[in-house]
């Protein structure tokens, strides 16, 4: 019955949104990581939707992550020549995680995933109430 | 006696169905509200009743052997699948306005109810005749 596709696609979308939401944390738990264990400092990463379609003609379409994919933006260089990873000049590199944009993505991630559990909600009491007919 | 209840439940039935189909792509809608370069999508509701229910003049092909392909751009009962015009430009190319989209998928969900009533109303209604009370 067509209004179980509606599970699906929010769930899909709930899927998407937490993952975006892991991104975000992690990107805040990373601001200051001037090391990792591969010796590089840490790049803000961020995730790229993409719309997937249920079916190839009914137009309806959940949603998934794509890739996950590093921030292109430029690294931050702090000058502190005392520091232990300084390079040569002085400078340390350090991670091009933008806190306010962080902020925001949460804001906006946290928005979308209510909007789409208010979703589900409805279509479960919309499928109760079709169970219900006649009763 | 049971075609006489089908042709009586026939056209609420076919309204729930498509109640049903514009409840997932407004669901869709909604799911990729941030997806970049996404259209939202919706269907023109008392067309598309019209054409299934043959009343009105098609407004997509009509579907009615199996062996009938069915075009793309068009659900499952034959309702034409159109986007929403966008209210505000953005940079990403998504056009999915949230306010819009809540306020059309509460729409859909209220009248699914009402025809689920006049449905389930009619079967009451038989129920009574049938027990005489």
């Amino acid at each position: 019955m067509s209004l179980f596709n509606l599970f699906d696609i929010s769930g899909s979308a709930m899927t998407a949104q937490s993952q975006r939401l892991n991104v975000v944390a992690s990107n805040l738990a990373n601001a200051d990581s001037a090391t990792s264990s591969t010796g590089q400092p840490y790049r803000a990463k961020q995730v790229v939707f993409s719309a997937a379609p249920l079916d190839g003609k009914s137009g309806v379409a959940g949603v998934r992550v794509a890739k996950v994919i590093d921030d292109p933006a430029p690294m931050k260089m702090m000058y502190a020549p005392n520091h232990p990873l300084a390079d040569a000049k002085g400078y340390v590199t350090m991670p091009n995680v933008n806190a306010v944009e962080e902020m925001v993505n949460m804001i906006s991630a946290s928005r979308s995933y209510q909007s789409n559990a208010d979703v589900m909600n409805t279509a479960k009491t919309l499928l109760l109430k079709t169970l219900a007919l006649g009763v | 006696m049971a075609d006489r209840i089908d042709s009586d439940i026939g056209f609420m039935r076919t309204a729930l169905n498509l109640h049903a189909q514009r409840q997932q792509l407004l669901a869709g809608n909604i799911a990729n509200a941030d997806t970049p370069g996404y259209k939202a999508v919706d269907i023109d509701f008392s067309r598309a009743l019209a054409a299934a229910t043959g009343s009105g003049q098609g407004a997509g092909l009509r579907i009615t052997s199996p062996g009938h392909m069915q075009a793309a751009g068009v659900s499952a009962l034959g309702a034409r699948i159109q986007y929403r015009q966008p209210v505000q430009p953005s940079i990403d190319g998504n056009t999915v306005d949230m306010d819009v989209e809540r306020t059309q998928f509460i729409d859909n969900a209220i009248r699914y109810q009402f025809a689920l009533d006049r449905v389930g109303g009619k079967f009451k209604d038989l129920d009574l005749a049938l027990r005489g009370q």
